[in-house]
């Protein structure tokens, strides 16, 4: 007798819409903004205590919302990695040594949000500094995954990814330096988008790895992750390493879908995903390409990169520890309490490692064995890529080699993060673009796997199209499908 | 003073902030001495906050590429920058950023041509000519860093509420933090202090001709550090091959040309009479304390510093083509060798008097632009050699009189004394014939008729010859 | 190739450079860790890198720059860059007096 009574009022929350559904609702006035920012809070305070998503919210938010309402934005509510500077909140990258930061001055990728009408209702966590695929290496507590609390939520990106599985923004904004966007995009079931390094600018976001580092949007759907990307993406004279490639809309055209692509699959013929969970979820994703038009071939894995062939990942584990490293070693050196901040003996203890290490792959006598070699590797990766380029249109993959692990798992192995990042460094060291979509869950756990799709450097609209047919043509995307 | 059984080995390195307008990877104002109060012009890059990015000035490596073509140096192609990391409370980063292996300029030499004074322990002022060519090995460009100054401070402000009289602390101001600075290393081809001294005040001229920096000592836009070792010759003959000797002392806080020499004389003297008892001096850097007049220990180098330097990966690298190059090299202009030796052919001048008029572009401007006014009037003999004269010999401030008013004041000084013979003796006639008391009062004695005399004629003459002139002659024709 | 192996000793050199206190008792566990690190690492000694040239920007991008302009918007107030200084003093940060000489 009750059932009716719902299905009548087909009453939904606000805050599990999709970045486009609210965008469209606000536009139409089917809801107001007042409403929106009340689910929303709502469902913070409901879970935000459990999950510990967010670090720190904005009480102002709903009030600075309507202030920008007729912006093409409309006043949604964003979730921000904590190593974006935002004034008048802490930044703090989940580090003791920023307990307290108040930024003097505002990161590109949240300005061009602010002026385009997205508010920052929040600043979610993260592995301290990004280093990690785990957000457990936060110094404020880790981060739930909210398909299963007794699961991580991936890294370190962790808090945005959670805060949009959980419903508890419109949609996020991360980083990646080599995973951090696409793994916990994986392990939360949203879409995660890592442009090519280069499309959107770094300033204002605590540096990492500073040849690596790609700030990108967490989503609930491909089109949301589109949207976020045509404002944040485009040269920033105050970043020199980004393109001044003209920034295209990546919304139009998304539904282009992928007749006659050329798609290549890779890694599933590694010895550690044969006959994994993996290896079959991205076939049956192969076979639900093929039935939209596209032609996929494996690609095997080769140890040199031989015709045809793609370079296995393991190399580009010691590639990626060693750049990134060396880079944070160096990077992370202005943090020694003078000017702001904590004294260096707040370091947690991964970060101390990561510096010590980075500091020792620079050291004199060791430098060229391991920085100079890690580089050179490295341009291996880049050369393998462009060859596949000339043949395939987009590359897919597993975004990780499983799926989320539980909680404590980050303990296990100083290399944790590498290893869980294995699929997805290759790319990450050659600045392609990748994302990753929800393409199983396990009835089970409730948890997710990800398909990681690749594309050469500047082509994310066809990492975007191929997303997007797939998200259609699939059920594994709640949102999407509603 | 040179033993001659021992050669000194010196090399320079100096360091010069560019006056461009804004820092070498902000929009900062470029200012750090005139300031007035610390920490007012930095921002997120200079001052090193999370999240802060460089990039690079453009005018500042193009005036890099600028003094290192009018060092003679050849200018590879491709060009970056790179990290240097170590910790110091000036460097906000914790690394600056600055050239490692692929500076903008390379390979250059400056020719010092000097009298060089030989035997100084023998008599004063024996001079020979000397005509060096010290070799240039790399110029390139980084970030200066903040600036430290210790202090005893009685109570901080701090959330701990330090306090306590008389706590002694390092106060940090990175208005200078991000000033772009070139750095200019030598070979260590130079012999002498004195050869030293001259390089630098080559050196010196050379970049304020450019215009590129006040290079003022005084003021930090200029410091040098020498690097000193000593040598045995051979036979008394400087050695054949190029073995250096295995140690050097970089001497530090050397704050005038005058004081490098006297550093760089005593640490040969000191290298000298170490060596001699059969001890190799240590290698370190001392600092040069001018009051004492000699150098102390700073810092031992047991291991030099492991920079870790790595290519700089916020910053693109740069690949200049033959055409840029060539378009900064024609800013060049004439530098002042060149500018001497035609100021002595074109204009006749003596090699002393054409070094002086080339002090400065401005002053060799100023000397210029005189000859071209003196040569449109009508006074044929208002030469060159004459404006030289004038202008080296006559206190006169050529920062208030313009060019073609000091040509006047020549013309109206001389003119005075190119005056015909008939114009004054017929003067001194008419004056004489119309005037006979005054003549005969001059005749009985009385002197002050010659100075009424003389007023007369100079009115006649309306004011041209000169007074001694005219009393001469006047004095003749009443005798 | 023979990797290399850190002993605690190693850790102490290493932290000095990289100014990061460490206790005695961190000192072999951060031995351990490296030498897990390294382990995965020295893999790449496997691949063959004759002739091939080091990435360290994968842009592409070639002469970026800025005018020689004051950049009003960006540079901070004397107060902004001071505000999250633990120790400040007219204007000055401040720090306990540096006795060492700078590299």
């Amino acid at each position: 007798m009750v059932s009716w009574l719902h299905e009548c009022l087909d009453y939904m929350k606000l805050n599990t819409l999709t970045l486009t559904e609210t965008i469209a609702k606000l536009r139409h006035k089917e809801i107001t903004l007042s409403d929106l920012y009340t689910d929303i809070h709502d469902e913070i305070a409901e879970k935000n205590g459990i999950l510990n998503a967010y670090l720190a919210l904005d009480d102002e938010a709903v009030r600075k919302a309507e202030a920008v309402k007729e912006l093409p934005l409309a006043g949604i509510p964003v979730a921000v990695k904590d190593n974006f500077l935002v004034p008048g909140l802490p930044t703090t990258a989940s580090s003791k040594v920023l307990d307290g930061f108040m930024p003097p001055y505002e990161s590109t990728v949240t300005e061009r949000l602010h002026k385009n009408g997205a508010i920052v209702v929040g600043k979610t966590n993260m592995d301290a500094w990004a280093h990690g695929s785990s957000t457990e290496t936060s110094d404020y507590g880790p981060t739930k995954n909210p398909r299963n609390l007794l699961y991580l939520p991936g890294g370190s990106s962790g808090g945005s990814a959670a805060a949009v599985a959980a419903d508890l923004c419109i949609a996020a904004i991360g980083s990646e330096t080599a995973g951090s966007v696409r793994q916990p995009a994986a392990w939360c079931g949203c879409v995660g988008l890592k442009p090519t390094y280069g499309r959107v600018s770094r300033w204002g976001v605590v540096a990492m790895g500073s040849s690596l580092d790609s700030p990108g949007p967490l989503g609930k759907t491909v089109t949301d992750c589109a949207v976020l990307l045509n404002v944040i993406a485009g040269r920033d004279p105050y970043d020199a390493t980004t393109s001044d490639r003209p920034v295209q809309d990546f919304v139009r055209g998304i539904s282009r879908g992928v007749k006659g692509m050329r798609i290549g699959m890779c890694y599933v013929d590694h010895p550690k995903l044969h006959s994994t969970p993996v290896d079959h979820a991205v076939r049956e994703a192969a076979d639900v390409f093929r039935k939209l038009g596209a032609a996929v071939d494996v690609v095997r894995l080769s140890e040199n990169g031989a015709p045809n062939t793609i370079v296995t990942p393991d190399y580009a584990i010691g590639v990626y520890t060693v750049v990134q490293r060396s880079e944070v070693s160096s990077n992370l050196a202005r943090y020694d309490g003078i000017r702001f901040g904590h004294p260096r003996s707040a370091f947690g203890e991964e970060a101390k490692r990561r510096i010590m290490l980075g500091t020792f792959t620079l050291s004199r006598g060791y430098a060229d064995r391991y920085y100079i070699r890690a580089q050179q590797v490295r341009s291996l990766y880049i050369r393998n890529f462009r060859k596949l380029f000339d043949q395939y249109d987009i590359l897919i993959s597993p975004t990780s080699p499983g799926y989320a692990l539980e909680h404590g798992a980050s303990a296990k192995s100083p290399m944790f993060g590498e290893l869980e990042d294995m699929l997805l460094e290759p790319s990450s060291i050659s600045g392609l673009p990748g994302i990753s979509v929800p393409c199983h869950r396990d009835i089970s756990t409730g948890l997710y796997l990800g398909l990681n799709i690749v594309a050469d450097q500047w082509q994310e609209e066809k990492i975007l199209q191929a997303a997007y047919a797939y998200e259609q043509a699939t059920e594994w995307n709640a949102w999407a499908k509603r | 003073m040179n033993d001659d059984t021992f050669e000194p080995i010196i090399g320079l390195e100096i360091h010069v902030e560019l006056k461009t307008a804004s820092k070498m990877f902000c929009g900062c104002k470029n200012d750090p001495f005139f300031a007035g109060a610390p920490n007012i012009y930095t921002c997120p890059v200079c001052l090193g906050l999370p999240g802060a990015l460089p990039v690079p000035n453009r005018r500042a490596v193009e005036w890099t590429v600028l003094l290192g073509l009018a060092l003679g140096c050849e200018i590879p192609e491709l060009s970056k920058f790179d990290r240097k990391n170590y910790f110091y409370p000036d460097l906000p980063k914790g690394y600056q950023i600055s050239q490692y292996d692929q500076p903008l300029a390379v390979n250059g030499r400056l020719e010092v041509n000097y009298q060089r004074t030989t035997n100084l322990s023998a008599q004063a002022g024996n001079k020979q000519p000397s005509e060096r060519t010290i070799r240039i090995r790399r110029v390139h460009l980084e970030e200066d860093t903040g600036k430290l100054l210790h202090a005893t401070v009685d109570s901080p402000t701090s959330p701990s509420g330090l306090r306590g009289a008389g706590k002694k602390v390092t106060l940090i101001d990175f208005n200078r933090s991000g000033v772009p600075l070139v750095e200019i290393v030598t070979e260590p081809d130079i012999r002498s202090a004195e050869e030293a001294k001259v390089f630098l005040k080559k050196l010196h001229q050379i970049i304020r001709y450019l215009d590129i920096s006040d290079a003022d000592m005084e003021k930090g836009s200029m410091r040098l550090e020498p690097n000193v070792s000593v040598r045995k010759k051979e036979n008394g003959k400087r050695k054949k091959t190029d073995a250096l000797p295995d140690y050097k002392v970089e001497v530090k806080n050397i704050n005038s040309f005058r004081f490098a020499e006297r550093a760089i004389d005593f640490e040969i003297r000191r290298h000298i009479g170490l060596l001699k008892q059969g001890e190799t001096p240590v290698q370190e850097t001392r600092g040069w304390n001018e009051g004492k007049g000699e150098t102390v220990s700073q810092r031992r180098k047991e291991e030099a510093d492991d920079y870790r330097y790595f290519p700089e990966p916020d910053i693109p690298p740069m690949r200049f083509t033959k055409n840029q190059i060539a378009q900064i090299k024609n800013q060049i202009g004439e530098l002042p060798d060149a500018k001497t030796e035609r100021f002595v052919t074109q204009y006749g001048l003596s090699g002393y008097d054409a070094n002086i008029l080339t002090e400065t572009r401005a002053l060799a401007g100023y000397f210029e632009e005189c000859v071209r006014v003196a040569q449109k009037t009508k006074e044929h003999d208002i030469t060159p050699k004459k404006i030289a004269n004038w202008m080296i010999n006559r206190q006169i401030d050529l920062d208030e009189v313009m060019p073609a008013a000091f040509v006047e004041r020549i013309v109206a000084a001389t003119h005075q004394v190119a005056i015909p013979e008939e114009e004054l003796d017929r003067a001194i006639a008419d004056t004489i014939a119309e005037n006979r008391k005054a003549v005969s009062d001059y005749r009985e004695g009385k002197e002050q008729a010659v100075m009424f005399l003389m007023g007369q004629i100079q009115r006649k003459l309306k004011g041209k010859g000169t007074p001694d002139a005219i009393l001469a002659k006047l004095k003749e024709v009443l005798r | 190739m023979k990797g290399t192996t850190f002993s605690a000793k190693d850790v102490t050199h290493i932290a000095a450079l990289a100014n990061i206190p460490v206790t005695a008792q961190e000192e072999q566990k951060l031995a351990d860790g490296f030498n897990t690190t390294l382990h995965v690492v020295d893999q790449l000694s496997a691949v063959n890198v004759d002739g091939v040239e080091p990435t360290s920007q994968v842009t592409g991008l070639e002469n970026v720059f800025r005018k020689d302009e004051v950049d009003g918007t960006r540079m901070l107030s004397q107060e902004e860059a001071l505000r999250n200084a633990p120790r400040t003093h007219n204007g000055f940060f401040v720090v306990d007096q540096v006795l060492e000489q700078k590299s």
